[in-house]
């Protein structure tokens, strides 16, 4: 009797969990995605009060059309590269040596500069001094200073991931390359950065998401100097709400999202795994 | 032996060599020209005049501190900020803690679905706060959804209100950040044992005591990322917000960043910094014993 009983339920609840999984992503992720697609294909006049019901006839295709023209997406979606790119690289490369030294050197001193270069992993930038200093440099509004300024936001980020994992390599497989005569940037760049693929696999990952999503940053310091994609959103969006252009906004948004839903579609199975591995220790 | 001491002898000297302190020094420098210095600016220009309407910038005292504090925008900004910072924090890891319970087991519906929470993640923050805009008009998508569902018509100001609409704020942002808490907590899920588990089960605990006695307090490490990175996230929260709300109404939405942004572009430079050095001491001051405490509470275990 019991044991039926036992051996019935485990089976129900089977049953039941993938329509549970189903309806609650339905809900909390179909009904968003479905008003932005609707909306995102509809006429102005249809899209003036944006709600769940089919586009009478789909105009997607003309309303992305227009706002990749009149949004300047290319020019965005450039500049959104322009400031990211150079960034990630350039924290991955500084990072990256810093963090070989401060994972196999030790001493109070290093101790000291190891607290002090993570310390942006907790603490906010200074915003707005940071806009002062960058006048003083000549480089306000330039895409150089977007880019030290995210350098300087996520170095920290960097440091403390790879310092972590350079303590788990050998020294023996350094030892060997200085036996054959190599210098310590040879055995840097031959021996250590190859080894750490996976941790800046991850970095990356986390850091493009950051930067191609930021707007706050970018607002005080390329705002209307230099286009971005979240930028030339909110311009679209500021000027839209105002013109009740709901259908433009919605297709801006499917636009520049795409590239980093392409992105993480395509490589879904690394970036999970990417992310997950380093925070569960 | 004698290449023993010698080695011993040149132990320190060649760690030196062979890993030279100049490869600190690009790190160091970036560092201290676009973090360090500004942050230090901070403590210096938020006891100036600096504003877009003169063009020598003079000491001023606490004069700011003291209007934005005697005007209530210090202690409104201060609180609306540490209030959702929590309520992001909560809503955050119970959505992601329940996802990652639903959608436990490796099978293709719960990995299909995992990755489309994950969609949300990946969406810049800012285009989700105008995709909830529209959704949560008065007439718009949800109360529509609602007055279908009820029967009757409904026009809930789920973004006018003075009470509520901070708590719908920080719903959006735990909706959009559930995922990668999710994530986290799947990752954690995965590394509990399944000895452990088995012998709960020959003890005969169901599936609640089972939660509750040991795959949540095995998950701790999982809660102390999820919660420091949801507090930390969203004290310096600015999209979300700014794409929903704008602060109001009645600024009651208003966090540090908000106002920075709106005092920034109003030319009142040195109050703008002096918020910024608010939010600075107030993350530097909770977040320090937040993460101790956490630490602290997976030790016990």
């Amino acid at each position: 009797m019991t044991t039926t009983a036992t051996g019935r339920a485990p089976r129900r609840r089977i049953r039941l969990q993938p329509i549970a999984a189903i309806l609650i992503a339905a809900l909390a992720l179909g009904v968003p995605f479905w008003l932005v697609i609707a909306t995102a294909s509809k006429t102005q006049a249809e899209a003036l009060a944006p709600n769940l019901a089919a586009p009478s006839e789909w105009r997607l295709l003309d309303n992305l059309a227009t706002v990749f023209a009149d949004g300047r997406m290319l020019s965005a979606f450039f500049g959104s590269m322009l400031v990211m790119v150079p960034a990630v690289v350039g924290v991955l490369v500084l990072g990256s040596m810093a963090a070989w030294i401060l994972g196999r050197r030790g001493g109070r001193l290093l101790a000291v500069v190891y607290a002090l270069a993570i310390s942006g992993i907790v603490l906010p930038p200074a915003v707005v001094t940071i806009v002062l200093l960058l006048r003083q440099l000549g480089l306000a509004g330039t895409a150089l200073g977007m880019i030290g300024v995210y350098m300087g936001m996520y170095l920290s980020t960097v440091i403390f991931f790879v310092t972590g994992f350079v303590r788990t390599i050998p020294s023996e497989l350094e030892e060997a390359a200085r036996v054959d005569g190599a210098g310590p940037a040879r055995v840097f760049a031959r021996i250590i950065l190859p080894l750490l693929r996976p941790v800046l696999a991850t970095a990356t990952i986390l850091i493009c998401l950051y930067i191609w999503n930021d707007v706050f940053y970018a607002l005080f310091v390329i705002g209307g100097r230099i286009d971005t994609l979240p930028l030339n959103l909110y311009q679209v969006a500021s000027a839209g709400l105002y013109l009740q252009n709901w259908h433009l906004i919605f297709a801006y948004i499917i636009l520049m999202s795409l590239p980093l839903l392409v992105t993480f579609i395509v490589a879904q199975r690394r970036i999970i795994s990417g992310i997950t591995s380093g925070a569960v220790k | 032996m004698s290449t023993n001491t010698t080695l011993a002898k040149g132990a320190a000297r060649r760690r030196r060599h062979d890993h030279p302190l100049w490869f600190l020094i690009p790190a160091l420098a970036v560092l201290v020209v676009f973090f360090f210095v500004p942050t230090l600016f901070n403590f210096v220009y938020a006891f100036t005049d600096w504003s877009s309407f003169k063009s020598a910038i003079g000491f001023a005292g606490i004069d700011n501190f003291v209007s934005l504090f005697s005007n209530g925008t210090l202690l409104n900004a201060l609180k609306v900020t540490l209030v959702y910072a929590v309520l992001v924090a909560v809503f955050q890891n119970v959505f992601g803690l329940a996802l990652a319970l639903l959608l436990e087991r490796d099978t293709r519906v719960n990995r299909a679905v995992r990755v489309a929470f994950f969609i949300p993640v990946v969406m810049s923050a800012l285009a989700v706060g105008y995709i909830f805009q529209a959704l949560l008009k008065p007439d718009g998508a949800l109360n529509g959804i609602l007055g279908a569902l009820f029967g009757t018509e409904m026009a809930i100001p789920w973004l006018g209100s003075t009470t509520w609409t901070i708590v719908v704020v920080a719903v959006i942002h735990a909706w959009k950040w559930m995922g990668l808490s999710m994530l986290i907590y799947l990752a954690g899920l995965k590394t509990i044992g399944e000895d452990v588990l088995e012998a709960a089960r020959l003890d005969g605990a169901d599936r609640w005591t089972m939660f509750r006695a040991i795959r949540f307090p095995l998950l701790a490490p999982a809660v102390t990322f999820n919660v420091a990175t949801a507090l930390l996230g969203s004290m310096n929260g600015f999209d979300i917000v700014q794409a929903t709300t704008e602060g109001g109404p009645g600024g009651t939405t208003e966090l540090l960043n908000i106002f920075i942004f709106r005092t920034f572009g109003q030319g009142l430079f040195a109050q703008a910094t002096t918020m910024s050095l608010v939010l600075f001491l107030t993350v530097t001051i909770l977040a320090f014993p937040v993460i101790r405490f956490l630490r602290k509470r997976e030790d016990v275990l």
